[in-house]
């Protein structure tokens, strides 16, 4: 039995169907609709089926909002988050009653995880059956507490008026986050009087973001200006805060080097020459030496995840640390900070600015010299830029035949790493990557999303074969919807992190980490309808690259990589930032003994050890 | 309720301070006193989020106040380390309108339990 084909999208409403002259008293589904059209929703992802029909229904009729219907409510939900991330406002997203709601779980835990703001509405069996293990009955509301950042069972249609702007308000307050609001069937079909359909409430929007404290300012500027060493950790918390030109501006201001998670590329535009690029597990090597060389330390909207620290203790052994986050529960939870300031990130940075020394009379010129040598002592690898048939190289040729304004989506695995690595993002809001949850799958339906909220742009999808399998069948959706998404596939036929990890960290025993199948990804884009190029059989590859990149609508463009090529350089799990595997320079490319500079290093953080693969 | 007794950082081993597991009662007890709004879902919020961050709850005590529209929790845990991440993730719930610590020692969750006992046999046959 299909789970949700009860029914396809309320499509099939002839025009003159409601030419009675009686007005038809609208219902709570209508009052739903009505209420988003009021959020300025204008796009909307889901699938159809029993308990939210009626909510289709009203969709149908109003008329005024698009809707997308994807293959998987997973897709619905990552769609749904690629509108959000892009634009920085709630998008929303529909799923039917049981096995609709519990496929929406993976991509909600996903938003709550990297802070994305999703609105997921589902229908649920009439109240009166709740509790009965009626047909399609799931307790949404029970599953999703722990992955949303708020939820609700809507029990009467009186409660519309108050819960859906709630959801959004919600959703885009403070820390963002996904809300779930989960309405009965009966709940859409009572009806709603005319009055209150007539005079809806005023939409949710953002409550005013929260104000530091300015004494915790005044600390964090006297620690700063006093350091000799400093350095600025950015997290996703800027782009939300929509604070990256000030960090830029702070940075530049106060002649402060500057990390970024993986949530945050693009704060400072790949090419600054204060960017040392990401942090962490998969950082260039001189940014992981540099920072465990620095004094002080500005974190701004992070929560130093695992994979951006690596062993929390060894994380920068010597530096004093200023943590600025809207959400007091991250101040504290993983490393003990000298400064804690709870509150928005943009205004905190606007607050600190001016209090900060200039760089000139800072006494920074030593400092910046050192991470100038070390950048060119331990250079970020690339080997293969040029060729767009190696996974760094298709990267850098693609970024190359596409302009800065291009929206880049990734799914997970080593090709997100290298596109994290080796990208140049020249802004926020343009860099989709599932950082928190690291969701196979993500890459494909986010991009879509992109693609709907922002038609003008051309997104990239850079993927792995793994990952897209995950989610291959929204290919049809990106068809149906003629979305301006490039798919680039780097298909190695396996699971590559994962070999990559059995291979480095399980004396290379290869479990399952490999296709015996190959799948002839350009036959089935076609069979979706969406057009495929490969790049193994080009004779002019960066020539057919470049045009399948600027031919409008849906394209899938694969490469065979190699499944022994390995993301490098990797810090093991677990182990502490310094102990990165490979990554090292040839030796005819190397400007220096790289010993000599790693002795430094290990004098400033005891202990640190390089390991060589 | 009891959530499974996990020793407290087992699962981050990235905490700057690691945390010896001790027995709870051998720890000092504290307070929590919520003030809730009053629907289903709330005892699940409250007490998923304490279960979810291996985090154990001793006692527990809800009574409805003001008609029913708010439900006021009161909750025995071991005050530790991770008490104040604790307290600061209770307050992220939106649901949760309050949150106070109070110095409350075993006496009266102790004789809340003499009273469930004394009810318990009356009740019973």
């Amino acid at each position: 039995m299909s789970a949700h084909s009860q029914s396809t999208a309320g499509s099939g409403i002839a025009p003159g169907a409601a030419s009675t002259p009686r007005k038809r008293q609208p219902n709570g589904a209508d009052f739903v609709i009505r209420l988003l059209e009021r959020q300025g929703i204008d796009v909307i992802a889901g699938i159809p089926g029993g308990a939210n029909l009626p909510l289709y229904d009203a969709l149908g009729r109003a008329g005024s909002i698009r809707h997308v219907l994807a293959r998987h409510e997973q897709g619905a939900g990552f769609m749904a988050q690629g509108m959000a991330r892009v634009t920085g406002r709630p998008a929303v997203f529909f799923a039917t009653s049981g096995p609709g709601a519990t496929n929406t779980l993976t991509a909600i835990a996903d938003a709550k995880l990297d802070s994305v703001p999703v609105v997921c509405i589902t229908g649920q069996v009439p109240l009166g059956l709740v509790g009965s293990d009626a047909f399609q009955e799931v307790d949404i509301y029970g599953m999703s507490i722990p992955v949303t950042k708020h939820n609700f069972l809507v029990r009467s249609v009186d409660e519309l008026a108050e819960v859906i702007p709630a959801a959004f308000r919600i959703a885009a307050s403070g820390r963002p986050g996904p809300v779930l609001v989960d309405i009965p069937k009966n709940v859409q079909m009572a009806p709603v009087d005319q009055a209150v359909f007539d005079n809806p409430p005023q939409p949710g929007l953002p409550a005013p973001p929260p104000a530091p404290d300015p004494a915790d300012i005044s600390r964090a500027a006297m620690l700063l200006n006093a350091a000799r060493r400093p350095m600025l950790y950015l997290g996703g918390g800027v782009v939300a805060s929509g604070a990256s030109d000030m960090a830029v501006q702070l940075a530049e201001r106060a002649g402060l080097p500057t990390v970024m998670t993986l949530m945050a590329l693009g704060a400072m535009p790949a090419g600054h020459p204060l960017s040392l690029g990401m942090l962490g597990m998969h950082a260039a090597r001189h940014t992981n030496l540099l920072l465990a060389e620095c004094d002080v330390l500005l974190v701004a909207g992070a929560r130093f995840d695992d994979r951006a620290v690596g062993k929390a203790e060894r994380f920068c052994p010597d530096a004093t640390i200023i943590h600025i986050d809207i959400d007091e529960s991250e101040l504290d939870k993983i490393l003990p900070v000298h400064c804690g300031i709870t509150g928005d990130v943009g205004l905190a940075l606007a607050e600190l600015l001016p209090l900060l020394r200039p760089r000139a009379e800072a006494g920074r010129e030593a400092w910046l010299t050192r991470v100038e040598e070390c950048r060119r002592r331990h250079p970020f690898v690339m080997p293969g830029a040029e060729d767009p048939r190696t996974p760094y190289g298709l990267i850098r040729c693609a970024a190359d035949a596409v302009d800065h304004d291009a929206i880049v989506a990734t799914d997970v695995g080593q090709h997100q790493m290298r596109t994290a690595q080796a990208y140049p993002l020249r802004g926020p809001r343009r860099w989709l990557t599932s950082g928190g949850l690291g969701t196979m799958g993500f890459g494909l339906p986010a991009a879509i999303g992109a693609a709907l909220a922002r038609p003008e742009a051309t997104v990239l999808c850079f993927t792995g074969d793994g990952s897209l399998q995950m989610n291959i069948q929204e290919l049809a959706t990106a068809a149906e919807e003629g979305v301006n998404v490039k798919i680039l596939l780097a298909d190695n036929n396996a699971l590559g992190l994962v070999r990559q990890q059995q291979e480095l960290f399980y004396e290379g025993r290869l479990v399952a980490s490999g296709y015996r199948v190959k799948v002839d990804f350009a036959r089935i884009a076609e069979g979706f309808g969406v057009p495929a190029v490969d790049l193994d059989a080009s004779e002019h590859p960066l020539r057919d690259l470049a045009d399948a990149l600027r031919a409008p609508g849906p394209c899938l463009i694969r490469v065979t990589v190699p499944a022994e090529a390995n993301v490098y350089p990797m810090v093991p799990p677990g182990a502490d930032n310094l102990q990165m595997i490979g990554g090292e320079p040839e030796p005819a490319d190397a400007a220096a003994n790289p010993d000599e500079d790693a002795a430094t290093t290990s004098a400033t953080a005891p202990g640190g050890r390089h390991v060589h693969a | 309720m009891s959530t499974p007794d996990i020793a407290p950082d087992a699962a981050r081993s990235a905490h700057p301070v690691p945390v010896p597991h001790a027995a709870p009662d051998a720890r000092p007890l504290v307070a929590l006193r919520l003030v809730v709004n009053n629907h289903p879902g709330v005892m699940s919020h409250v007490c998923g989020l304490f279960a979810r961050r291996a985090f154990n709850v001793e006692a527990i005590l809800c009574t409805p106040v003001n008609g029913g529209e708010v439900s006021r929790i009161w909750l025995l845990v071991v005050d530790d380390e991770r008490l104040e991440q604790m307290v600061r993730q209770v307050r992220k719930l939106h649901d949760v309108l309050d949150v106070r610590r109070q110095p409350a020692g075993g006496e009266a969750f102790a004789r809340l339990a003499d009273c469930m006992a004394a009810w318990e046999s009356e009740t019973a046959g």
